[in-house]
């Protein structure tokens, strides 16, 4: 659902509050709404302290792995020896996830002040924004907002006038999916190829140009302006359900509902209601059949599943997948879930960076075995050969891209095997057209 | 030296102490447990893109690799034990076979693949891959120089990359695409043309890079395998020397960390061609009244004594930077008694060629094995001067040099010229007696390199004809003179070097191993009497 638009009442609005206000893209309409203060405050404290409230207010990562942010950037060297970067990642590749999109198109100045914060906190004096190449528009908007909060002496050699140095670029990515992955980023912004590096050595003791660097999603630094301000109490209090689940969460939902979009929810809200009310529930006379809840990596829920899910990291992962990035992809009672996982498999397989073996060779396998079924000949042995892979994809690799594929075919055969076997055993095949 | 702290850990229940540091692979390969491994190389940066050094690492929820993980104290690693780690490499040796031609029948690696010996080590009989899909195919593509690349049997480990980006230093190469489209790329504008670019053939685990001197030349299994030095330069790289039946048909590099590491320069890898020269003296020759005849190693040995036990006065011996040390050292012993004057020449190239980023390997400009080794045994790089000296010398003894340059009537004026030589230049014309020496593949012996490390190389195929070690020839002269016993092999010929010559001190045949040993510094050079 486009901006502006009156934000359902369930919402809880913090990240998302100006989205649609043309004028909070602008540094004075920043200015008006209170913009720039936490970076004044955060500036003259201590970069422990800052440090020491994010980890207090218990944000943990909003990229996909929800770790902890106050832990990560503890793990930056206290004694500094060496140029310290700050990459935020606006790579937002993930398919389903389209949160980060809105933050930097209505709110870029919050984005660049949780990026000076996040700085100032890791003694870093150099911080890289990595958009996504296909992000045109952001990327635009982004760099007029960061122009003038250069003018106004936001950033610079002495940012707000306190003689810290902080100073924000803006990288454009060229358009593959692994550069959201850290260590890929890392090699993508030093112009190698988007490889990702094997670890360790972790990023906070060698990454970008071999400095110290610490990594973070845009809805994470986004979301610090706010704890500075409000306090770690406040955002820790922030949460209907587990204590280690904190703050809100943008959801990104679209497919099969009434209305998809960009949601603000506190950590614990039910995914039931987020789909039934928030999103209006599902298209008229259709029933919800599964959903991908954080972003096309993680296994899928079916109905049940879906409908007692509880929206945090642990909650998620009880229902049996991940909260991922908060890309929701709902698919109601028309979807051919085998052809859904052929689709995202071939995302994968075309993405696959072609480093590690059991990714690169399996991502394609597992689409072929996939399209061999659709096409109406597939056997049952392949649904086990597709299990199989999938083990042999997980876990062993550098990074999890193939494990990203291998989650939801294997989510998908093991809760929906009457999709596969109709394929298979009941003659059901797609013309050879439609396996693209 | 520094202590090195130590950490001990258990590999397939086998307890190993290795430095604090070393990964799990090479910790177990102390131990003797081989990690099956395809982008590891000891020779080039880690990678770990192959996977298929994945092992049981105790405390670990998941398999590690072994190339890229440090062992630590008191760990227990299971590599051949663990069925996981077994099953971890079944599944990568099966997704390297989906797209790999099954070719193997007319690939030149067959038979010393990696890819081949791990899947007749541990893979599967069968592949689940349906044989209606379609394998990746890319057309062979000439990388230039003495390199093609056959994409299609490519299971890019990157080795090649990383040879090329951190051992040359010149990154011409790249692995394009991404996903199961992904292969070996090389820049547009460029060759792979780099003077050290035939070890990419080499690290190849696969035959995905060929040499086009060496295509469908042998299959591996017919191949023999001899250690030997390379005679490309005074580097003195350490190869293997590869024969089929009487032929060298190549050389490859022999690790030694102290020399050139895992390496060898094409100019090197190409000297191989000189061992297989068809223009070879295959009998001895005396001269009888006009005409060199051929005859027996009895009657030419005696020929040769008679010339030696009538003369006094001034020797010259015109000796090579490509003999042995061995041969070196006996020719002076023969001319005990003799004013020598020993020379040799040495083609000199302006420049080395350096494999940058291998500090200390370089192609020389010295394009000669065992300069070092004549120096140390009293020789002088001037040959020219010799040969000015020939006329009026009791005795002139020629050790394999082609003597390019010397007129054969200069070399008659001198009268007693005994020639020891693996083939017959017009100037040898004029010797008394030819004596059919063998060449660096076909007899033992040592160098000496430019870094004073005496090496050994091995008889590799056998000699043409009644051609014998130089040394062997030089002893059994000596023996005819009365000179004591001949040595009975170059082992021999080398520990009396060793008791004579103070350079050589200390050392002994069986010291110097196949890794080679320095000189004592600081030694003074020559023969002590």
């Amino acid at each position: 659902m486009g901006y502006p638009h009156t934000p359902h009442e369930r919402e809880t609005l913090v990240l998302s509050e100006h989205f649609g206000a043309v004028e909070a893209r602008t540094y004075d309409g920043w200015i008006k709404r209170g913009g720039y203060q936490a970076l004044e405050r955060a500036l003259g404290m201590e970069p422990q302290a800052v440090i020491d409230i994010v980890k207090a207010s218990g944000l943990r990562g909003r990229g996909g792995a929800g770790f902890p942010a106050g832990v990560k950037w503890d793990f930056m060297p206290k004694q500094k020896s060496k140029p310290h970067y700050l990459c935020c990642n606006a790579d937002e590749s993930e398919p389903g996830t389209f949160k980060d999109r809105e933050i930097m198109r209505w709110t870029p100045h919050a984005l660049i002040e949780g990026c000076a914060i996040a700085a100032h906190a890791i003694r870093a004096e150099t911080v890289y924004v990595y958009i996504r190449g296909e992000f045109t528009e952001p990327l635009r908007i982004m760099q007029a907002a960061l122009d003038e909060a250069y003018a106004h002496g936001v950033l610079g050699k002495s940012a707000m006038g306190t003689g810290i140095s902080i100073d924000i670029y803006i990288h454009r990515g060229a358009g593959a999916y692994i550069c959201g992955e850290e260590t890929a980023l890392m090699n993508s912004i030093e112009g190698r190829r988007g490889n990702p590096r094997i670890r360790p050595p972790f990023p906070a003791a060698v990454g970008v140009f071999g400095m110290p660097t610490t990594i973070n999603n845009v809805e994470t630094l986004t979301s610090v302006s706010h704890i500075i301000t409000r306090g770690a109490d406040w955002y820790k209090g922030l949460s209907l359900s587990n204590p280690k689940s904190t703050g809100t969460k943008l959801m990104s939902v679209c497919g099969h509902v009434a209305r998809p979009g960009n949601y603000e929810i506190t950590m614990g809200f039910p995914m039931k209601d987020l789909i039934y009310e928030l999103c209006g529930g599902m298209r008229p006379d259709r029933a919800l059949k599964a959903v991908i809840p954080g972003g096309s990596s993680v296994p899928l829920l079916n109905r049940e599943e879906a409908e007692s899910c509880v929206l945090d990291y642990e909650g998620v992962v009880a229902a049996g997948s991940m909260l991922g990035s908060g890309g929701m992809i709902v698919f109601d009672d028309s979807t051919d879930l085998v052809y859904q996982m052929m689709r995202i498999a071939k995302f994968y397989a075309h993405e696959s960076c072609a480093q590690c073996t059991q990714c690169r060779e399996g991502t394609a396998w597992t689409v072929r075995i996939l399209q061999k079924i659709l096409a109406g000949d597939g056997e049952m042995k392949d649904i086990d050969l597709l299990l199989d892979l999938g083990e042999q994809m997980t876990g062993k690799t550098i990074c999890v891209l193939s494990d990203s594929c291998a989650a939801p075919v294997g989510s998908a055969i093991k809760k929906f095997p009457q999709e596969f076997e109709a394929y298979i055993k009941k003659g059901a095949r797609r013309p050879a057209a439609a396996l693209v | 030296m520094a202590e090195t702290e130590l950490v001990t850990c258990t590999i397939d229940g086998l307890e190993v102490s290795v430095p604090k540091g070393t990964t799990i692979l090479e910790a177990a390969k102390q131990a003797g447990v081989l990690v099956p491994h395809y982008c590891y190389h000891p020779g080039l940066p880690v990678a770990g893109v192959c996977r298929m050094c994945l092992v049981e690492v105790e405390g670990f929820p998941k398999l590690q690799i072994g190339c890229a993980t440090t062992v630590a104290e008191g760990q227990t690693i299971r590599v051949n034990q663990s069925d996981e780690a077994r099953r971890a490499r079944q599944g990568v040796l099966e997704f390297l076979l989906i797209n790999h031609p099954l070719d193997c029948p007319i690939c030149d690696q067959a038979g010393e693949c990696e890819l081949q010996n791990y899947v007749f080590q541990e893979g599967q009989a069968r592949t689940r891959y349906t044989p209606t899909f379609a394998k990746r195919f890319n057309p062979v593509e000439d990388f230039g120089g003495d390199i093609l690349y056959v994409p299609n049997r490519c299971i890019l480990c990157t080795r090649c990359v990383r040879f090329m980006d951190h051992a040359a230093e010149e990154p011409i190469l790249n692995v394009s695409e991404r996903g199961d489209r992904a292969f070996i790329g090389i820049h547009p504008d460029r060759e792979l043309d780099h003077p050290w670019s035939g070890n990419v053939v080499d690290l190849c685990p696969v035959g995905s890079l060929l040499s086009k001197d060496f295509l469908h030349k042998a299959r591996a299994w017919e191949l023999d395998h001899t250690p030997g030095v390379c005679t490309g330069c005074s580097q003195g790289c350490n190869v293997t020397v590869d024969t089929r039946g009487h032929s060298v048909v190549r050389l490859r590099p022999r690790p030694n960390l102290a020399v050139n590491r895992y390496f060898v320069c094409d100019h090197g890898r190409l000297t191989y061609r000189t061992m297989n020269r068809g223009d070879r003296l295959e009998a001895p020759l005396v001269r009888d009244g006009g005409e060199l005849a051929a005859v027996d190693w009895d009657h030419a040995l005696a020929r040769a004594a008679q010339i030696l036990k009538g003369s006094t006065g001034r020797a010259v011996v015109l000796g090579s930077p490509f003999v042995s040390n061995e041969t070196l050292y006996l020719a002076q012993q023969l001319l005990e008694g003799f004013e020598v004057t020993a020379a040799f020449r040495v083609e000199r190239v302006d420049g080395d060629v350096p494999l940058a980023g291998v500090p200390g390997l370089a192609l020389r400009g010295e394009r000669a094995p065992n300069v070092a080794g004549a120096m140390a045994l009293g020789y002088r790089e001037a040959l020219d001067e010799a040969i000015r000296g020939v006329d009026g010398a009791a005795v002139v003894l020629v050790l394999d040099d082609p003597l390019e340059g010397v007129d054969r009537e200069q070399l008659e004026g001198a009268g007693n010229v005994i020639y020891v030589g693996t083939t017959l230049p017009a100037a040898a014309r004029a010797a008394r007696v030819v004596l059919p020496s063998t060449n660096v593949a076909e007899e033992d012996g040592t160098f000496v390199n430019r870094d004073r490390r005496v090496q050994r190389y091995l008889q590799a195929k056998p000699a043409p004809g009644m051609a014998r070690p130089a040394w062997w020839i030089l002893g059994e002269l000596a023996a005819e003179l009365g000179m004591g016993e001949p040595p009975v092999a170059a082992d021999e010929a080398f520990d009396r070097l060793a008791d004579a010559v103070a350079a050589f001190g200390g050392l002994s045949y069986r010291r110097l191993g196949m890794s080679g040993a320095v000189l004592t510094e600081g030694a003074t050079a020559g023969v002590t009497p």
